[in-house]
């Protein structure tokens, strides 16, 4: 399993043998509040790198998830249907979103690491 | 000026507060100069009240004469309580219920509408209103096409011809393609036929324009396996006391204009749009919905919900435009359906079903007169041997509204002038009946 | 002595506040509250389509029926009760001489397929009404039929793109908006087919001319601004923006929602508007219902006039007729019909009745009035309260909440304290150019005793906020209303929008 990469959008993605899967990160969800729901990609779906692949909405917001890089949806995490909230207690977790291969693995050396990624979020927050 | 309260007084002191000399100091950064109108200054109650008195005393109204008009706006009776309670300032002057601590008794009525709405139809869910029957139609042909990702529409001949002229208006620059099938009065056009898996919905309407009840269960099937969504118009909902709804016969959307049952004609506006469909689709639905939660204490209430789906929050990616919908109006229909119960509001249908088979026996004994559709409601077209626009005027001059001619909305198809729509209600008597028996004899003789 | 105020009563009522249980729930099976006399006879022509099996609406009498809408109604705020601030909403007084007018049996009973002749009183009542709004406006032609602000947008949008096509200019794609737009500006530009950019402010609440100048070009088919502004403020380069968007080929749509703030004052002719719709629900203090109905008549300039939607009236020598099709004689370029019917005619009546009962001196007072009641808020809160802009505003005045950092109390949370002080809040959190919003909109039909008591109110909760010790008992408001924080996390994720029998609703679960 590679390090966790990430998104100025706040997606996290991580690269699993041939495949990554997807979410949103924990800063993400405390900035939406409590999520009351997620649509995910279908299976078989091609998405592009920064294309719009999912939506998740809280009670007053709602945003696209756009896809960290190129490739394939293979899943869709099913269980967040009924259980939208597991984005809100484990975002880098159970509340993953989908899983895909990749079209180029490259695409993932230009996304931030996580030390990058805190440095990010001290600049966005000051 | 009674409607202004601040007095000169007031204003002097605000303005010192303010620290400007004059009001109009306020308005320094609109363009200089002062723009002149050619328009009367204010008026007393009285005066606006014989202005007014004058415009209506111009027009023949539905209460002074027998009238026999529909054609997606029927007149009903009102109960007196209905107009006392809608005309309670707490509800006729309270804005859109963002605050819901404060708003529970619109919030309540909404969600008694949204209930009394899917119950009628048949349908597990329904939304707080849009504007009218026309634009709810719109709406659902663009609904549709955001289920199922396809862009073609069609729409059958017997769907109103306002319905369809906004629906292809409204939906012209989305990329969709609208097939309006020609005005169909006898009812024999077929649309299974042409249900193929690249169309989005058909749009039907039942009772139809010409007045014929069909069973949209064998479209319903033919739709469904070919993956097309079946929109269903009904412009009359009192229709539903007596006739299968939509929802019992396989739609998939339905749509509506609650007019009909939420008070007087003024003039076809406003009207309050029913939307109703399956849960599944609730996403993509347009409009505001209300729903059930809890307070702070554990109680139940209401609040407004589900509006990522709104333009106020999702902007240009929004289900629709819509903002203000038919709020009053929605809860004038909420009213009259509670007044009537399923005891009244069935027999409110029976006596239209009643009064309208009863004026067809009469009028189809008429010569140069034919009944044309075999089923109805309370609405059915009529052939004449002369054209049917001309006969009303001649009946309109004998203080008769006699009904609505087809060629007002199909002028440029010649087969339909002779065609008349006819309604009768629980407002119609045998003796308005009688009159417009004699008074169609006179015109066709 | 001991306090009962807060006993638990057996009922749950509260003296004048009653719990009121859903229509549902009080059924009495088979009771109706309109009597009506049998069938004349049975014989059915329904062809089989006879319903099978019962709704399931409740059946209550008559006086069961007053009594639970009359307890609802008074779980409502509303304009006749108390004051109303809602900000971009023009929550002023509804005269009830409107409601009386409409009502006329020659206004209210007159059905839309009358045959001509018949309605002519009517059609001079529109004509009228689309007299005024032409002359306050200063534009050649309206479409009255729209329904409400945003549909009002669509028929703007849509002549513009309609005469964009007339011209062969199809390609261009793009509607520009300010950040500061309303949501309906954007939505509109997409059921429009058009990409929708947003413009930035210039720091001072207005348009960036610059950067408005700077995206201006052969792809841009309209520009979208609301004027005055959603900050309350005019956009004194309106002229120039429409010279520009003039000059790049689009057209100058401009969001008529504030209107109230400058009727009387200056015309969009002088602006440069090309079209502009009219919320009569706001300006011509028509009633809001609880979420409508509106009207949103729309003025067009002479470019897009003859792309206007059907139907409208014609004066011909038998008198006023309607044209009612697109492509034909009347209305060779019309872009086609957006409602049902005539448009909103029982609106109509009601907003002619209060324009009549103003006339032009009355308007331009009021629209002054509205003016000084919003400033002098803005004097008057400034004093504990942060004004987002500097100086004079129009119709609304725009605070954020700098001055509550570090309170732990939020708009939101201040807002609802507002609540239990007998206030309607401000409109909060819109626009989404500054942080944490609060905007008021007092109208011209608020005295100047209303608005001291509102500044003292606001004024000693804003001391009281930054005290320091008191966030809980905001974070915790309202207190006194008939139902406390509603939990919109739960309505939202578990979706109850209908009321189900009991069995059902169980086995759904």
């Amino acid at each position: 399993m590679t390090d966790t990469r990430y998104t100025k959008e706040h997606e996290w993605i991580r690269l699993d043998g041939d495949t990554a899967t997807v979410g949103i990160t924990d800063y993400a969800q405390s900035q939406l509040g409590d999520i009351v729901f997620v649509e995910v990609p279908d299976a078989g779906k091609a998405i592009a790198k920064g294309g719009e692949a999912a939506v998740v909405e809280s009670v007053k917001a709602a945003s696209e998830v756009y896809a960290p890089v190129s490739g394939t949806v293979t899943e869709g995490n099913a269980s967040l249907d009924g259980a939208p909230d597991t984005v809100n207690s484990d975002a880098a977790g159970d509340g993953w979103f989908f899983k895909m291969t990749l079209s180029d693995a490259a695409e993932l050396d230009g996304l931030m690491d996580q030390a990058a990624y805190d440095a990010y979020l001290k600049e966005i927050d000051a | 000026m009674r409607y202004l309260p601040l007095t000169d007084s007031d204003r002097g002191t605000m303005l010192s507060t303010i620290g400007v000399g004059s009001i109009d100091e306020l308005f320094a950064e609109l363009p200089s100069g002062e723009p002149t109108f050619d328009l009367p200054d204010c008026q007393s109650e009285i005066s606006v009240e014989r202005t007014m008195n004058a415009f209506a005393r111009e027009n023949l109204s539905c209460s002074d004469v027998p009238s026999f008009l529909g054609a997606g706006n029927y007149r009903h009776h009102t109960p007196a309580s209905l107009d006392h309670l809608i005309q309670r300032g707490e509800f006729l002057t309270a804005y859109t219920p963002y605050q819901p601590e404060i708003s529970q008794g619109t919030l309540q009525t909404i969600f008694e509408f949204q209930s009394q709405v899917a119950m009628m139809m048949d349908m597990e869910v329904a939304n707080a209103s849009m504007y009218d029957g026309a634009t709810a139609c719109a709406e659902a042909a663009a609904m549709a096409c955001r289920v199922t990702k396809r862009s073609r529409v069609l729409m059958s001949g017997a769907v109103h011809p306002h319905y369809r002229d906004v629906t292809q208006t409204q939906l012209q620059h989305l990329g969709l393609e609208i097939e309006c099938l020609a005005p169909d009065p006898i009812g024999i056009e077929d649309l299974i036929g042409r249900v193929d898996g690249g169309l989005a919905c058909v749009v039907v309407q039942n009772p139809g324009f010409f007045g014929h009840l069909t069973d949209l269960t064998p479209l319903a099937e033919a739709c469904h396996a070919a993956g097309v969504l079946l929109v269903a118009c009904v412009t009359e909902p009192v229709s539903l006391g007596l006739v299968t709804p939509p929802g019992a016969m396989g739609a998939d959307i339905v749509v509506g204009e609650g007019q009909s049952i939420a008070g007087p004609a003024s003039f076809g506006g406003p009207g309050v749009g029913l939307f109703a469909t399956q849960e599944k689709f609730l996403r993509q639905m347009p409009g505001r919905l209300c729903g059930e939660t809890v307070d702070a204490d554990g109680r139940r209430g209401f609040v407004l919900t589900l509006s990522t789906r709104e333009q106020h929050i999702r902007r240009e990616k929004a289900t629709s435009n819509i903002c203000t919908n038919s709020g009053l109006i929605a809860l004038a229909f909420t009213i009259h359906m509670t007044l009537l119960g399923e005891a009244g509001f069935a027999r409110l249908a029976e006596v239209n079903h009643a009064n309208a088979v009863t004026l067809a026996n009469k009028l189809g004994a008429i010569k140069g007169v034919k009944v044309v559709p075999q089923t109805f409601f309370n609405e059915f077209a009529i052939t004449l041997s002369r054209p049917a626009a001309a006969v009303a005027e001649n009946l309109a001059a004998k203080s008769i509204l006699g009904g609505v001619p087809v060629s007002r909305f199909y002028p440029s198809y010649e087969e339909l002038n002779n065609v008349l729509l006819v309604t009768a209600t629980e407002m119609t008597t045998e003796s308005d009946m009688d009159a417009l028996v004699s008074g169609l004899g006179e015109a066709l003789s | 002595m001991t306090d009962y105020s807060n006993i638990e009563t057996t009922s749950g009522n509260r003296g004048l506040s009653f719990e009121e249980p859903l229509i549902f729930e009080l059924d009495s099976q088979g009771s109706t509250a309109v009597d009506l006399e049998e069938p004349s006879h049975d014989m059915d022509r329904l062809g089989g389509l006879r319903r099978r099996g019962s709704i399931g609406l409740p059946g209550l009498s008559e006086p069961e029926v007053v009594r639970h809408y009359t307890r609802l109604s008074q779980k409502n705020y509303s304009i006749d009760s108390g004051f109303y601030p809602l900000g971009s909403c023009t929550m002023k007084h509804n005269p009830r001489l409107n409601e009386k007018m409409a009502r006329l049996p020659g206004l209210g009973d007159i059905h839309p397929f009358q045959p001509e002749s018949t309605v002519q009183g009517a059609y001079k009542l529109m004509d009228t009404l689309a007299t005024w709004l032409k002359e306050l406006t200063g534009l050649p032609a309206v479409a009255l039929s729209p329904a409400a602000g945003a549909h009002g947008e669509l028929c703007g949008v849509m002549a513009i793109r309609a005469a964009h096509q007339a011209a062969g200019n199809d390609d261009r794609k793009v509607v520009l908006v300010p950040e500061s737009a309303h949501g309906t500006n954007p939505a509109t530009a997409a059921i429009c087919g058009y990409s929708v950019e947003s413009i930035p402010g210039n720091g001072n609440g207005r348009v960036d001319v610059e950067a408005l100048n700077a995206r201006l070009g052969p792809d841009v088919a309209a520009v979208m601004i609301t004027n005055p502004n959603t900050c309350g403020l005019f956009e004194n380069e309106a002229k120039a923006i429409a010279d520009a968007v003039h000059a790049a080929g689009a057209y100058f749509y401009m969001d008529g929602a504030n209107f109230n703030a400058i009727v009387g004052r200056v015309t969009m002719s002088e602006l440069g508007v090309d079209a502009m719709h009219i919320n009569l629900h706001k300006t011509f203090s028509t009633p809001h219902g609880g979420g409508g109905p509106g009207a949103g008549p729309t003025v067009l300039s002479d470019a897009l006039a003859p792309f206007a939607p059907v139907p409208f009236l014609v004066h011909d020598a038998n008198g006023l007729r309607m044209a009612e099709h697109a492509g034909d004689a009347d209305a060779p370029q019309s872009f086609g019909r957006m409602k049902g019917y005539h448009g909103q005619f029982g609106v109509f009546v009601r907003a002619l009745a209060y324009m009549m009962s103003l006339g032009k001196d009355g308007l331009r007072q009021a629209s002054g009035d509205a003016v000084l009641n919003a400033n002098y808020l803005r004097v008057r809160l400034s004093e504990e309260l942060t004004p987002s802009y500097d100086g004079v505003c129009m119709h609304e005045a725009l605070f954020d909440d700098r001055f509550l950092k570090d309170t732990g109390v939020s708009t939101l949370d201040f807002a609802k304290s507002m609540i239990d002080e007998g206030f309607h809040p401000p409109t909060m959190y819109f626009p989404l150019v500054v942080h944490g919003a609060l905007l008021m909109e007092p109208t011209e039909t608020e005295s100047k005793a209303t608005l001291d008591q509102y500044c003292e109110t606001v004024l000693a909760l804003a001391r009281k906020a930054k005290r320091g010790d008191t966030a809980e008992e905001f974070l915790s408001a309202p207190h006194l209303t008939p139902r406390r924080r509603l939990d919109e996390t739960q309505a939202a994720r578990k979706p109850i929008l209908r009321w189900k029998p009991e069995p059902l609703k169980h086995a759904a679960e």
